[in-house]
């Protein structure tokens, strides 16, 4: 086992296209890190050049103390789980999970020790002799993560594994995965574009756009916190709404407005913040229209439309509030809930 | 082109992995048509001692014979009648065999073999069918009051290869075809039928138009195959006779070259066979790529 | 079917039995012939039903081959076929496997240009270019050998197009797994491409066996030993006689067909796919 770092790793891609614009991270040993971010934000990329599948332009990289910049993805002591699992379809779940260490020399015995034990971890003995065609999505995905297991390396690397499963085995699988990583304490890679697998996946977030690191830490940091507007947006659903203050100042909101830090031109508010009762905290009042009503069960989702603007802003509320689409809707919202943002800058204000 | 997205590292890996075909290529094929290409820019005196260099005089020279001239005929005829007949046959039978729901394979087994019967033993099996003396289609035919015979008639002779070449061919046109009509969706007869089209109105409104990318796909490689696969049946059976009737012109090369010794002009003649065949291939290309794009 | 009305469907099998008719009658007539006595043959014309000198005319043509000319036995020409076709199949099987694998997974100097060099050959039949590729063949001093016989039709730009389409086909993942998993180019070749490959391995070994069979021009000129002469090549010596021997000529023709015919019936679904896929 060992940590991870990453000293200004870039890649470009023949034609001047930046896919990689310079990473900086340091993962610790044992640590489970996140790369979250929409698709074509370079996660993907990042955690390829890390497994030696892509190659690096710029930078170093290092597992443990050894520079790996060149080495070859055997060579690099990581393992690595596949979106479609790549399980190679014409061997049994025995030979797929065995091939690496047979790659590799290890003895027969140990081969057949290691894999057993894998497949016990996994719960798939039953299958270790069919096809992987005659296995169901989760099935699969467990020989996915077995063929990780077996090798014991010094890190794992996932790349969107769960993303092929359904709903509800993606919830079970994510719930696996967290418990074996605790288990083993293997340092992890783990890359996904859903916001809420990184959340509750994760020892640290690292939120990546358009090939660079947007923010780094734990989710609830982030959560509470975002560095800037984009992650604002992208951590947390239904997304943070922004207002910007000329808008609230012109409504009448001037009163707890002004202590906000210097340079604020947006704020920030979780649709959870938004309260359709007074709180006893100093707050900001504003008036709006109910657009949609959308009932989530345990919670609401009133799609509102403030007056005199076309924002379009969501709140959410638990229960079920009496209210029905057309109704006139008074927002309080708590001063401290507010995030300051710089729109030039995207930037948080640090307060 | 493309390679994968990874790819090995390595630098005389590849090259030895390529050697052995690229070396069979080099020394079979490409000095061969270079070669070709030379000769037929030289004419040998009568021993084949000394060859002078004539520039283009053999082409000139074939285009001005009446001999070879009759051979792009007698090839157009043959290429034509063959691709025709054996198309023709084949679609009508594929497109039967495809209303069959249970003895579609059965069926396909049936009329799929003759594929695997070489030209040349065509070529013999139906000359022996045709023999004027102990055959039995000249005696049937003998009653109906028509004296067959190859050996004289360039025309009897003419449609005894080409039926040699279509039976053969009709498996392979057949196969194309019933895969073609698989590919259509069931749902554009269905849309047909409710809007009041017969059967056979179905068959050349809508199904014979969404084949077209196979028939022509099959009218090129038929073509092909009748100009440069069929040399086994010409050479079996009438051997270019009687007075060259049945003379294809992959088979005016060898007789020229093998037996006449005429190394210039048949060289001339592979060169003109080679343009020929880049022709059509490129035909083929161009046509897969926009099947490709539909 | 949209619908099914009876009539039709008496008519269709009614056009589908005259279409088979018509592909079996030659290979009838063949049968029948290969059964007669020899004199039947030449009295005129030919029965309809088999005759009852079938086992000692292939008995004969199995042992012998037609004593009036020194052409060797049916058994000795359907070796040369054998070896003939064989060598030609695993040779282009072996080559185009080999450069698709190159093309497909390398990145190297001049790829385009090993590409059209390949590429190339699928414009050249042998038919074409006969006289060249002789002499090259015969002052490589190639001639009456097998290795005259198949080294020259070895290259096949179809096969090499064929795997070359399905390695792109293979999930980028495979090879990434598999040199995660510590596997070189060539244990990658071995344990993942080509048994994934199988299938159409198979299929092309069909098409390419029954083309190297089916072989007739090139062992033609080839071959002038008796000793290497092939079963089709054979036959068509056999009917350029004098009197030819109809009756064992047929016999021949039927055990040559046989081996070519069974490889198409007892691998239909295979033969089927590499026929329509090699043509793509």
């Amino acid at each position: 086992m060992a940590s991870i770092t990453l000293e200004g790793l870039k890649k470009t891609y023949s034609g001047d296209a930046h896919a990689v614009k310079g990473i900086d991270l340091h993962i610790e040993d044992g640590e489970f890190v996140v790369l979250v971010g929409p698709s074509g934000c370079g996660k993907s990329t990042l955690l390829r050049m890390v497994a030696g599948l892509e190659t690096i332009t710029e930078g170093t990289l290092k597992i443990g103390e050894r520079v790996v910049n060149t080495l070859e993805p055997a060579e690099r002591d990581i393992a690595m789980v596949f979106q479609n699992y790549a399980l190679y379809p014409h061997m049994t779940v025995y030979n797929n999970l065995a091939y690496g260490l047979k790659n590799r020399g290890f003895k027969k015995d140990d081969i057949e020790k290691r894999v057993r034990v894998a497949a016990q971890m996994l719960e798939i003995e039953a299958f270790l002799d069919r096809k992987p065609r005659k296995l169901s999505g989760g099935q699969r995905q467990r020989v996915a993560m077995g063929r990780a297991l077996v090798r014991d390396p010094a890190a794992f690397l996932f790349d969107e594994p769960l993303s092929n499963l359904d709903a509800k085995l993606r919830v079970q699988m994510r719930v696996e995965i967290k418990q074996l990583q605790r288990r083993l304490k293997t340092t992890s890679l783990y890359v996904t574009h859903d916001q809420l697998e990184a959340m509750t996946l994760g020892d640290r977030l690292v939120v990546l756009n358009a090939g660079q690191i947007e923010q780094v830490g734990t989710p609830m940091e982030i959560y509470a916190r975002p560095a800037t507007m984009f992650v604002a947006g992208f951590i947390g659903s239904p997304a943070m709404n922004m207002l910007s203050v000329d808008y609230l100042t012109a409504q009448g909101a001037d009163g707890p407005l002004d202590n906000l830090p210097e340079g604020t031109d947006t704020v920030g508010i979780r649709p959870d913040d938004m309260h359709l009762a007074p709180p006893h905290a100093p707050h900001l009042i504003l008036d709006s229209t109910l657009a949609l009503f959308e009932a989530a069960g345990a919670e609401s989702h009133l799609y509102v439309t403030l007056a005199d603007s076309a924002q379009p802003t969501v709140i959410r509320v638990s229960g079920q509030p009496p209210v029905a689409e057309g109704d006139t809707l008074r927002i309080y919202v708590p001063r401290h809930a507010l995030h300051p943002f710089n729109s030039t800058t995207g930037q948080r204000i640090q307060d | 082109m493309q390679t994968k997205r990874m790819t090995f590292p390595g630098r005389w890996l590849p090259f030895a992995l390529l050697a052995p075909q690229v070396i069979i290529t080099l020394i079979f094929f490409i000095w061969p048509a270079g070669q070709a290409l030379y000769q037929s820019l030289l004419r040998e005196d009568a021993f084949g001692l000394r060859s002078t260099f004539v520039g283009l005089e053999n082409f000139a020279r074939l285009f001005r014979d009446g001999s070879y001239l009759n051979s792009l005929s007698v090839t157009v005829v043959f290429a034509v009648g063959t691709t025709l007949l054996s198309m023709s046959v084949a679609l009508l039978l594929a497109s039967t065999v495809n209303r069959m729901l249970r003895s579609r394979s059965t069926y396909t087994t049936l009329l799929v073999w003759p594929y695997a019967i070489a030209p040349a033993l065509a070529g013999v099996l139906w000359w022996f069918i045709f023999n004027p003396s102990i055959g039995i289609v000249p005696y049937m035919l003998e009653m109906v009051g028509y004296q067959w015979n190859h050996r004289n008639s360039g025309s009897d002779a003419m449609l005894l290869v080409i039926l040699a070449a279509a039976w053969k061919q009709v498996s392979y046109n057949f196969l194309f075809f019933l895969a073609g009509m698989q590919s259509i969706p069931q749902s554009l007869i269905e849309a047909a039928a409710i809007d009041g089209a017969s059967p056979i109105k179905r068959f050349w409104t809508i199904v014979f138009p969404l084949l077209s990318p196979t028939t022509f796909f099959l009218m090129v490689v038929n073509v092909v195959y009748a100009m440069f696969d069929t040399f086994g049946i010409i050479h079996a059976t009438t051997e270019g006779g009687p007075a060259q009737a049945t003379n294809i012109l992959v088979y005016k090369v060898y007789a020229d070259g093998f037996v006449g010794l005429n190394l210039g002009s048949s060289a001339a003649q592979s060169v003109i066979l080679m343009v020929i065949v880049v022709a059509l291939t490129v035909i083929q290309f161009r046509f897969i790529e926009r099947r490709v794009n539909y | 079917m949209v619908e099914n009305r009876p009539w039709a469907n008496g008519f269709a099998h009614t056009v589908l039995i005259i279409g088979v008719a018509l592909v079996v009658f030659p290979v009838y007539i063949a049968i029948v012939a290969s059964t007669q006595a020899p004199d039947e043959l030449l009295r005129g014309t030919l029965p309809l039903l088999p005759g009852s000198h079938g086992i000692e005319n292939y008995t004969q043509m199995w042992l012998s081959g037609v004593s009036s000319t020194n052409s060797p036995s049916a058994a000795l020409m359907l070796w040369n076929s054998f070896v003939m076709a064989m060598a030609i199949t695993v040779g282009k099987l072996f080559i185009s496997l080999l450069s698709a694998f190159a093309i497909v997974y390398f990145r190297f100097r001049f790829r385009m240009f090993f590409f059209w060099l390949i590429f190339v050959t699928l414009m050249l039949p042998v038919e074409v270019r006969i006289i060249p590729t002789y002499q090259v063949v015969a002052d490589l001093s190639m001639l009456n050998s097998f290795a005259g016989l198949s080294i020259p039709l070895i290259a096949s730009a179809t096969a090499t197009f064929l795997f070359r389409q399905f390695f792109m086909t293979v999930p980028e993942e495979m090879l990434e797994a598999a040199r995660v998993d510590g596997a070189g180019p060539m244990t990658f070749f071995k344990d993942i491409l080509l048994p994934l490959s199988v299938t159409n391995i198979a299929a092309l070994f069909v098409i390419m066996f029954i083309y190297g069979w089916n072989q007739y021009l090139w062992p033609l000129l080839i071959t002038t030993d008796p000793d290497y002469t092939t079963i089709v090549m054979g036959i068509q010596r056999m009917t350029s006689e004098e009197n030819p021997q109809w009756h064992l000529i047929m016999a021949a023709v039927v055990m040559a067909a046989l081996p070519p015919v069974l490889v198409i019936l007892f691998m239909q679904r295979l033969f089927v796919k590499g026929l329509t896929e090699t043509e793509k």
